[in-house]
């Protein structure tokens, strides 16, 4: 992908995240991060492809140690999420 | 199975769109639930495809990592406890950072970053990467009390996080014109872990909350980041999301606490005008009560806002506080919670604490929608709150805290303070509200204050 349509999906996104955000009520502001941090997991994609791509030890650490950070940050991100909206929902 | 890379791109649009609809969700209690699954679907979707990447030939690490990252991430989410949530937020920062950290650099070996846009895009996930690494671990270390909270600083500390950051930016610089020079790209992932860490050591404890809103936005940057490098859409568009969010959250804290983001992050404290006098302020004006007399209070008022402080939740007197509310409504009193943003130690922190105690969510109302009604309030409670309710923010323009915007409990008809002792808060201010002619003192520990007023109310 050439750097121009790059740039425009980040800058069309940050005006999206701020719209999105903004309606965002204070209540759920603590889900929002931990949701949001759940999201950011996303550079599991770019770790899965590191630790998959076999290609010397240096790589295959750099490449395990960004598969377990972002998991964590992926499976802990949303099931913390998940029960703390679990919370707000009953009753 | 190889799949066509526009199929792939294909899915992690998909991706996107199931993030950006979860975050939607994220906009009323109902359908959050919901939102958060819509999300993690996308996540879902968007690694199970890039399994079918063609640069991967090898799953035996794959699994390894997602085994052991799984299960300690599982356990945190089970095992943390709601007021210990602003440490694991910390965390979690701080693991996102550091995976675009790792991602980027690992991409730097492969030798994959070869043109200029991809290395100024790698220096920037490694540097905004372990930035928030480091700055993320020192904010979880503050909260943990495993270090203390106080600002740590020595003289010229601005000087060398200056001299880091100018460095860093000149070794990325360096890696575009001589593209591969590892030497000069393990000096700029030291520096950037020490400017981490420097940034964060001289904020103090009562700050966390906007720096922890600051590193979420961080995380998200280097996941951007790391999307250039990888030309990768959907990491580019979720990560520019996730800054965004950090970026608004930051600025709402930043707001409530009357201060801006360059004085939390290199100031300190407000100078503080004429010092008021406690005694002068306190002298022969406070008034003392118990809690029958308040359970008295109570029984006559028809409509009631508590007003909760994080002192309230470290003594885990949120159940023995919904128990004092649900007896008062059954009495038919209205109840409201009054919520300030710093209210807890993270953004929307208080919320969920209240809300593990199963307050229904509909009571919490934050400070915009409670001050025009506390004129129409027979009886504020304020528990373990003290700065943000302090008049002075409003009517002092000498103080430090004027301008602080603040829960206008004054306004209610009768005031009770529940605290141990007339001590000062986090800004160091005696509070005039408790010498107001309308404040009763309950002097106490608030949970059995709590209690004792709710024995009163049923015997009553």
């Amino acid at each position: 992908m050439d750097f121009v349509a790059q740039l425009t999906l980040f800058v069309l996104a940050i005006f999206l995240g701020v719209e999105l955000i903004t309606k965002v009520p204070p209540t759920l502001h603590t889900p929002l991060m931990s949701g949001s941090n759940a999201i950011s997991g996303i550079t599991v994609v770019g770790a899965l492809i590191a630790a998959g791509s076999d290609s010397g030890l240096l790589i295959n650490v750099l490449g395990f140690a960004a598969v377990v950070l972002a998991t964590i940050n992926v499976i802990g991100g949303f099931m913390v999420t998940n029960r703390m909206l679990a919370m707000f929902k009953r009753k | 199975m190889h799949v066509s890379q526009n199929w792939i791109d294909i899915a992690y649009l998909i991706a996107a769109v199931l993030f950006v609809v979860g975050i939607k969700g994220l906009t009323k209690p109902k359908t959050a639930v919901r939102g958060n699954l819509l999300a993690a679907a996308g996540m879902g979707v968007a690694a199970v495809v890039t399994l079918l990447n063609e640069h991967i030939v090898t799953y035996e690490i794959i699994i390894a990592g997602v085994v052991v990252g799984g299960l300690i991430g599982a356990i945190m989410a089970k095992k943390v406890q709601m007021t210990s949530m602003p440490q694991m937020i910390a965390l979690l920062n701080g693991f996102g950072g550091g995976a675009s950290f790792a991602v980027a650099s690992a991409e730097f070996f492969r030798g994959s970053a070869d043109n200029t846009v991809s290395i100024i895009a790698t220096g920037a996930a490694v540097l905004i990467g372990a930035v928030t690494l480091t700055g993320s671990l020192v904010a979880f270390a503050k909260l943990q009390e495993l270090i203390d909270g106080k600002p740590m600083g020595f003289p010229g500390m601005k000087v060398v996080n200056a001299i880091l950051f100018v460095g860093s930016l000149v070794g990325i610089g360096y890696l575009v014109v001589n593209p591969g020079n590892e030497t000069v790209f393990w000096g700029l992932v030291a520096a950037a872990m020490l400017l981490g860490l420097l940034l964060v050591l001289p904020i103090g404890g009562a700050d966390m909350p906007v720096v922890i809103a600051l590193l979420n936005s961080y995380s998200g940057v280097a996941a951007s980041a790391a999307g250039f490098v990888m030309g990768n859409s959907a990491l580019i568009i979720t990560g520019s999301l996730v800054g965004a969010s950090g970026l608004i959250l930051t600025s709402i804290m930043c707001k409530a606490m009357n201060r801006s983001l360059t004085n939390v992050l290199f100031g300190v404290m407000a100078e503080a005008g004429e010092a008021m006098d406690e005694d002068e302020v306190y002298a022969g004006k406070v008034k003392s009560t118990s809690a029958e007399e308040v359970a008295m209070l109570l029984e006559t008022a028809q409509r009631v806002v508590i007003v909760p402080g994080f002192g309230l939740a470290m003594a885990q007197a949120q159940h023995a506080v919904r128990d004092m509310a649900d007896t008062m409504e059954a009495m038919g009193i209205e109840v409201e919670y009054a919520i300030h943003p710093v209210a807890g130690r993270m953004p929307g922190h208080m919320n969920v604490l209240l809300a593990e105690a199963e307050v229904p969510y509909e009571q919490l109302k934050d400070m915009d929608q409670i001050n025009p009604t506390f004129e129409q309030t027979d009886v504020a409670i304020v528990l373990g709150a003290n700065d943000v309710t302090n008049p002075m923010a409003r009517e002092d323009k000498g103080s430090p805290i004027y301008g602080m915007p603040i829960l206008n409990v004054d306004k209610a008809k009768t005031v009770v303070v529940v605290k141990r002792s007339l001590s000062s808060g986090f800004a160091g201010l005696p509070n005039p509200l408790f010498a107001k002619d309308n404040t009763l003192m309950l002097f106490g520990d608030g949970k059995g204050a709590v209690l004792d007023i709710t024995t009163a109310l049923k015997e009553g």
